[in-house]
């Protein structure tokens, strides 16, 4: 026995053993991720325009600056800009919400919990098509989905034009991704909650502070971490919305998207150089997200 | 008894050796020496699927050695095939053989250098005699071409249902956009949507726009859309955009949450009245039990009778294809008449063969035969006729960007199609 554990505590502790445990995946990584971005970078700074050109050449950020002049693309831009704002807050605050509401510890918390969290296991394409449905823009007679229910509430007033709405499309399309994930926002905070030690609470409590300021001063200010974690997960997920939006409208115009239209220049028009220039904004949109959040736990973990 | 049967099957077995042996000797490739053909094709469901699988029956009957692999992608007009295809295409992954719109959009890939000259094939077989010479034209790139058509859909054709149109007082076929728009009124009058609309995904916005631009504009025009001879801005197309807008104003509020075949049944259900679709919309109504000249009937769409806007599905013979002799007698079934008059009446298409076997054809269907020969030939631009994947990408946008700004902004409108008609040029 002592043997078997002295063997196999030298192989931790040897330097190279660890590195080769790792090796394959910093391999993969360096190969399926950043080889590919650099790739996707290489054909964005390319004129490979369509799939006649065989020998792409060099044309510096041309597909870049020739996005700015492209209206699809400020529309797709402005769309997601659009239904990113209502869907992070939206979720943050249903999920938190729902998070205070089950923290005090009601009867069947653990039902309530799967209930809100099941959402998340629906992939965004069957999720898509029913909110499809469920968003049908007909109003009065012949309504259906959310508009009929409105109508049989006596609420015909508030029937919508929902994602066909040229104004409002984009925050019609937020609706089912707040409704996905707001249970997974959910289950953050709530676990947020329950790793801020009852000492705290217990010690308020003894000088005086009354309920509502025990939130205000002692348990907020404690969630702040997972406050910023559930904002980056959310930010980068709605960068990147695509199946939600094909789910629920395909590729048409009005609830264009930057991966939408991605996706269709690079395969509908063949306009790869153009289509990689897209990708490349989306990862920067993501990177300026994500990059200061890591640097931020890499930080407070060395501080630990 | 059994004996004899069997003496016969034995007989049987060895006269097809022999025919088969005679075939391969005389076009010297066989499907035998590839174990596998792989086809690529958007014909996943419904009418189509039963068609593809009346070639496959007829494909896997002359070459009984080679293992037939369907390699389906659902999505109407080929939306979600085509990006797979390209990806593979770029990455010198084939298919044996794919389906593309015969026309511009095959353009795209010859242009790319990734399919094969077929003409020889043409020759052999004895196509370039039994196909019609309007057909072979458009098939042909700088004197050769590079795929076999298996089919003709036709485009612009009007649907409605005889009982609702009844109910609206309405007693012929609108022959002209003039009728049509009386007729639509009619409908709105009888409590009814004047005309089904299908908005998700934009190409059935543009189906209907492609149909109103030629009915407005007639065919000579129209086609110089695509040659460069009428401006996009000019005031043809702005007279015909103005009916399209007229057109809109009477369709479902819900279109844009609507693909055809959702807005189909708003005719067949008789809760609106006149549908522009192409015939596919018939096979696909007789795949869901409804009859022809009952449920539904037809017309030639108003303003464009004695006009037949076409569209052609063809299979290909891509460069590096794996199993080439298998693709060669593929497309062998596609060309001839057995394999097309397995394909098209279920397909809801005519045989692109001039002598096909019409007895096989429903009445729709032998009425448009019989049109196809005498008809004005003018090409779809939204199945890939007149342009290529680019433009016809564009000019559904500009389709979808109108119809979503609530059909308001004309010159917006006639603007992006003019820069879809030069993204197409690139």
């Amino acid at each position: 026995m002592s043997k078997g554990k002295s063997k196999a505590h030298g192989g931790i502790t040897s330097r190279w053993g660890g590195f080769f445990f790792v090796l394959p995946s910093i391999i993969a990584v360096a190969i399926f991720v950043y080889g590919m971005i650099a790739w996707t970078l290489n054909i964005s700074l390319s004129n490979k325009n369509s799939s006649a050109v065989h020998n792409p050449k060099f044309v510096g950020i041309a597909n870049f600056t020739g996005l700015i002049h492209d209206e699809r693309f400020t529309h797709a831009f402005g769309n997601l800009i659009k239904f990113t704002v209502v869907f992070i807050a939206g979720t943050l605050i249903s999920g938190f919400i729902m998070a205070l509401l089950l923290e005090k510890g009601i009867k069947g918390e653990g039902v309530f919990r799967s209930v809100y969290l099941y959402p998340m296991a629906i992939s965004f394409i069957a999720m898509g098509t029913v909110w499809n449905w469920l968003m049908n823009s007909t109003h009065g007679e012949g309504a259906a989905g959310i508009n009929l229910i409105l109508a049989k509430l006596h609420l015909s007033f508030l029937q919508s034009d929902w994602y066909v709405s040229p104004k409002s499309s984009m925050y019609a399309m937020a609706l089912p991704a707040i409704w996905q994930m707001s249970g997974y926002v959910l289950a953050l905070f709530l676990a947020g909650f329950r790793g801020i030690p009852d000492d705290l609470r217990e010690a308020a409590r003894v000088d005086g502070a009354s309920e509502a300021k025990i939130y205000r001063y002692v348990l907020f200010p404690q969630l702040s971490p997972t406050f910023l974690t559930v904002l980056i997960i959310l930010g980068h997920i709605s960068m990147k919305v695509f199946d939600l939006i094909i789910g629920i409208s395909g590729k048409t115009y009005i609830t264009d998207v930057l991966a939408v239209y991605m996706w269709q220049v690079t395969f509908d028009f063949t306009n790869y150089a153009k289509g990689a220039a897209i990708a490349m904004v989306i990862l920067l949109m993501v990177a300026i997200v994500v990059i200061p959040y890591l640097r931020y736990v890499n930080k407070s973990e060395e501080y630990n | 008894m059994r004996k004899s049967s069997v003496r016969l099957a034995a007989a049987l077995a060895a006269v097809a050796l022999v025919v088969t042996g005679c075939s391969s000797s005389s076009k010297t490739d066989s499907a035998a020496a590839d174990k596998q053909l792989e086809i690529f094709t958007w014909w996943a469901a419904g009418g189509e699927k039963a068609g593809l699988d009346g070639m496959q029956a007829a494909f896997e009957a002359a070459n009984p050695d080679t293992k037939f692999v369907n390699s389906s992608i659902a999505g109407g007009a080929g939306v979600n095939a085509k990006a797979v295809l390209v990806s593979r295409l770029e990455a010198n992954d084939p298919p044996d053989s794919f389906q593309a719109h015969a026309g511009m959009e095959l353009d795209g890939y010859v242009k790319s250098g990734k399919l094969e000259d077929l003409t020889s094939l043409y020759a052999s077989e004895g196509w370039d005699k039994v196909f019609p010479a309007d057909l072979l034209k458009t098939l042909t790139v700088d004197g050769k071409i590079y795929s076999v058509p298996v089919n003709i859909h036709r485009a612009n054709v009007i649907w409605w249902n005889p009982a609702a149109a009844t109910k609206a007082g309405i007693t012929a076929a609108p022959a002209t956009l003039d009728d049509f728009f009386a007729d639509l009124a009619k409908f709105k009058a009888a409590g009814m949507t004047g005309l089904a609309l299908a908005g998700k995904g934009d190409w059935a916005i543009a189906h209907l726009m492609d149909w109103m631009l030629l009915a407005s504009m007639g065919p000579d025009k129209f086609e110089g859309l695509f040659n460069g001879s009428t401006s996009w801005t000019g005031p043809e197309v702005a007279a015909a955009l103005v009916n399209f807008q007229k057109a809109l104003s009477y369709g479902n509020k819900d279109a844009g949450n609507l693909e055809w075949p959702d807005a189909g049944k708003l005719v067949t259900s008789g809760k609106a009245g006149f549908f522009i679709m192409g015939d596919w919309a018939s096979a696909q109504w007789q795949s869901d039990g409804l009859v022809l000249g009952t449920d539904y009937t037809w017309a030639p769409a108003p303003g464009t009778v004695g006009i037949y806007q076409w569209l052609s599905d063809s299979f290909t013979l891509p460069i590096g294809a794996k199993d080439h002799n298998a693709a060669l007698a593929w497309l062998k079934v596609c060309g001839s008449k057995e394999g097309q008059d397995a394909f098209n009446p279920k397909k809801g298409s005519i045989s692109v063969r001039t002598d096909s076997d019409l007895t096989l054809y429903d009445s729709y269907l032998q009425a448009a035969a019989a049109e196809w020969k005498v008809d004005r030939l003018v090409g779809s631009t939204v199945h890939g006729v007149n342009g290529n994947n680019a433009l016809m990408a564009a000019y559904s946008a500009a389709a979808g960007k109108y119809l979503s700004g609530g059909a308001k902004d004309n010159a917006g409108l006639a603007k992006d199609l003019a820069a879809a008609y030069e993204a197409g040029k690139a």
